[in-house]
């Protein structure tokens, strides 16, 4: 319903010209949902500032959907305060969904409209001007002039993905909430579209897009890792690995994988995990860590020092939560 | 503010969205082509030879003549020969039987000496369309039937008033509602079939498809997704009703005898308070399936309390306040005023009130309800 009363102004004067570089384009705190019995999300709180792409990393449930729909209005937080483009993100939704751009995880284009009719559609709803012309644009940009009639239902999966993400930037947005973009699309078109997102954050463009791919979180200028409703990391891929305190070794060579399975649970060792023909070992206290593969330390393995990976750190994340769950339940 | 543009992004799609179902634009124009057919013919046709039982008292020789006359007109065929009055009530109440006829004992000494004689006819007129061409052949029994017996010294009665009375009683239905007054029932029964569903889906299918997510990521407003929703439905409604009249007017010869000032605007009404109960509908179904099962929850008093199936004036006082709460009621009303009477718009305003105010307070709650989150 129109909202009497005031318009919605931003809790910020300045205008989008002399915006510096800080600029605050997300920043919300406290922010809480529940579904029933379930506690989705839990004091969430970010801060995002303009031109920085923003990766937002957990497994499955953890509630970056929900997280991602109440940034954007879609859901209504139990409680939280902030702001997103300066806009009360509990009051201001309407002026925030004209000014952001979102992909929604499932493809919630109209299937049995055509790909042109589909794009023409958000052109109005957003009342755009030079509505053709922009949408002959996304065509040519997506290269899908030719299949212009086609249904969007009949598109393969990576290109219902890419006209998903052209008609959320049609209206030309200042803030992209994308979440998991690049599910079932293939290497070629991710690296095109991450290429894209790169391109469209240094042209001021705020980005806040969810993923499963750790390549794609190396991609990001800084991530959030959040799990159970909970923000476990935050910041640059390296701060996140350097606070991880992590130490891991590589083991290569034959039979190298299958060492996994005896070191797991030997004191020191908190992940063992091959990854093809290499073994990846972490854990947080370096002596006992040695010590736990001092045995194996032989020809014909070779063992190396690597620094973490992000995948180290998010499997390590996870086991310490259910660690710490399940001292809970025995307390 | 409301904008044109997203209502009319929203128009467009749906009208797309419409054109692409084949099926529901092939039922659109059916729907009330082949049950109009079917219930108009089911409802014109002249049924014949309708089974009747007799129950003859009277012992004189003119009550056979009447027999053979009633046989002669086509309409009955005596299946039976009752010997009581139970008997004959029983036939009528299990349905063998579609008339009973009762010759009085003294029928034929009434006759001669002039007393008013009376046969006695009752119908089952449960369903009006099989006994009412009987009934109008039973009016033109007493001339005919006894012509031939009536001559010589009898011919002064044969002159006078007729020999004697028909008296018919109704049973189950005496409104006895005709051929014509079903064209407006159906009007308004096949226009809210058509459209309450048709507009309770929309809400649901677009949450089942997942699309409510990203139409509820744009700024359109509730109204404007209203509007834009309904409108191509308004188009629907008219194409359905214009079907509706044109065909009873070339197949049944239905009077439409005027009042199209009054016609007009209690179908509009109606057609928009339709459409804005079924967006209610589609705003409190969770899924296709539920928005379904209200429609049929609604349809089934629409078509029973309204005046449709049972005369209106014939339930008890309850199921009228239930069937005033009803638009087909309402609508049915003013199609019959001004179809078959001519009525205008003042005589038609108490309906057209009541759709407005259905229209308002449906329209009302509908946006009521709408969400635009997803909680
Ligand atoms: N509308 C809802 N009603 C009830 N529970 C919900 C609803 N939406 C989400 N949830 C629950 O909230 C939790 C978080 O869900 P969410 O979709 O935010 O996770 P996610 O991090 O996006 O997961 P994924 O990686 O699988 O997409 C889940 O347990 C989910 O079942
Ligand atoms: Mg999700």
């Amino acid at each position: 319903m129109a909202a009497p009363g005031p318009a919605p102004r931003r809790v910020e004067k300045a205008e989008p010209s002399d915006r510096g570089a800080h600029e605050k384009v997300i920043d919300v705190r406290g922010l809480n949902k529940s579904f029933g019995a379930l506690h989705a999300v839990k004091d969430f709180g970010i801060v995002v500032e303009r031109g920085r792409i923003c990766g937002f990393l957990g497994p499955n449930g953890a509630g970056k959907t929900t997280t991602l729909r109440m940034l954007f209005g879609l859901l209504r937080p139990d409680s939280g305060e902030g702001t997103v483009l300066g806009f009360d993100v509990l009051k201001d939704s309407r002026e925030i969904k004209r000014r952001v751009g979102y992909m929604t995880q499932r493809f919630s284009l109209y299937e049995d409209l055509s790909i042109e009719q589909n794009l023409t559609f958000t052109a109005r709803v957003h009342e755009l001007d030079r509505r053709r012309e922009r949408v002959q644009a996304a065509l040519d940009g997506l290269g899908l002039t030719a299949r212009r009639a086609q249904l969007a239902g009949t598109l393969s999966g990576g290109w219902k993905q890419r006209l998903a993400l052209a008609a959320a930037t049609l209206h030309g947005p200042e803030l992209l909430l994308l979440d998991e973009p690049t599910a079932g699309v293939d290497p070629e078109a991710r690296r095109t579209f991450w290429d894209e997102i790169h391109g469209l954050a240094a042209r001021g463009m705020t980005v806040l897009v969810s993923t499963h791919y750790m390549d794609e979180a190396e991609r990001c200028h800084e991530i959030a890792y959040i799990a159970g409703g909970r923000t476990l990391a935050r910041g640059t891929a390296d701060e996140v690995i350097d606070a991880s305190g992590l130490v891991t070794f590589h083991a290569e060579g034959p039979g190298a994988d299958r060492l996994a399975r005896e070191l797991r649970g030997t004191p020191g060792v908190e992940m063992a995990a091959p990854f093809g023909t290499v073994l990846h070992v972490s854990g947080r206290d370096r002596a006992a860590l040695e010590a736990a593969i001092a045995p194996y330390r032989k020809s014909p393995l070779v063992w190396s020092e690597t620094r973490p990976t992000l995948e180290d750190v998010f499997i390590q994340l996870i086991h310490d939560r259910e660690a710490a769950k399940a001292k809970a339940e025995a307390a | 503010m409301i904008s044109l543009t997203r209502t009319w992004a929203v128009m467009a799609k749906e009208f797309v969205q419409l054109t692409r179902d084949r099926l529901t634009y092939a039922m659109i124009l059916a729907m009330p082509i082949v049950q109009l057919l079917l219930f108009g013919y089911a409802i014109n046709d002249d049924p014949r030879n309708l089974p009747t039982a007799v129950l003859v008292q009277d012992q004189g020789g003119f009550s056979r003549s009447v027999l053979t006359a009633l046989d002669n007109s086509g309409y009955f065929e005596v299946t039976r020969v009752a010997r009581s009055t139970a008997e004959l009530d029983r036939a009528l109440e299990r349905g063998e039987a579609q008339f009973a006829v009762i010759i009085p004992a003294d029928f034929t000494r009434r006759v001669v000496r002039g007393e008013g004689a009376q046969i006695l006819v009752e119908a089952d007129a449960s369903d009006p369309s099989a006994t009412s061409g009987a009934v109008a052949a039973l009016l033109q029994l007493p001339q005919q039937a006894l012509a031939r017996e009536l001559a010589g010294p009898l011919a002064t009665r044969a002159s006078g008033p007729p020999p004697f009375e028909v008296v018919v009683h109704r049973r189950y239905n005496p409104e006895a509602i005709t051929a014509y007054n079903i064209v407006p029932g159906l009007l308004g029964v096949i226009l809210s079939m058509t459209l309450v569903m048709m507009t309770s889906l929309g809400m649901a299918r677009e949450r089942e498809r997942g699309t409510m997510e990203s139409l509820l990521a744009t700024p359109v407003l509730p109204i404007e997704v209203m509007v834009g929703k309904l409108t191509p439905y308004v188009l629907v409604g008219l194409v359905q009703a214009v079907l509706i009249l044109v065909l009873a007017r070339v197949l049944f010869a239905a009077p439409m005898s005027g009042g199209w000032l009054a016609l007009g605007a209690g179908l509009m009404l109606f057609i928009v308070g339709s459409l804005a109960l079924g967006f209610l509908i589609s705003t409190l179904a969770k899924t296709q399936l539920q928005a379904m099962q209200m429609s049929v929850f609604y349809m089934l008093p629409s078509i029973l309390l309204s005046g449709f199936m049972f005369p209106f004036r014939g339930m008890p006082d309850w199921a009228q306040w239930l069937g005033l709460a009803i638009p087909v009621t309402h609508v049915l009303r003013v199609v019959r005023g001004s179809v078959l009477k001519g009525v205008g718009l003042e005589n038609a305003g108490p309906s057209l009130l009541a759709l407005l105010l259905f229209v308002l307070v449906v329209g009302t709650l509908a946006m009521l309800r709408y969400r635009t989150t997803l909680d």
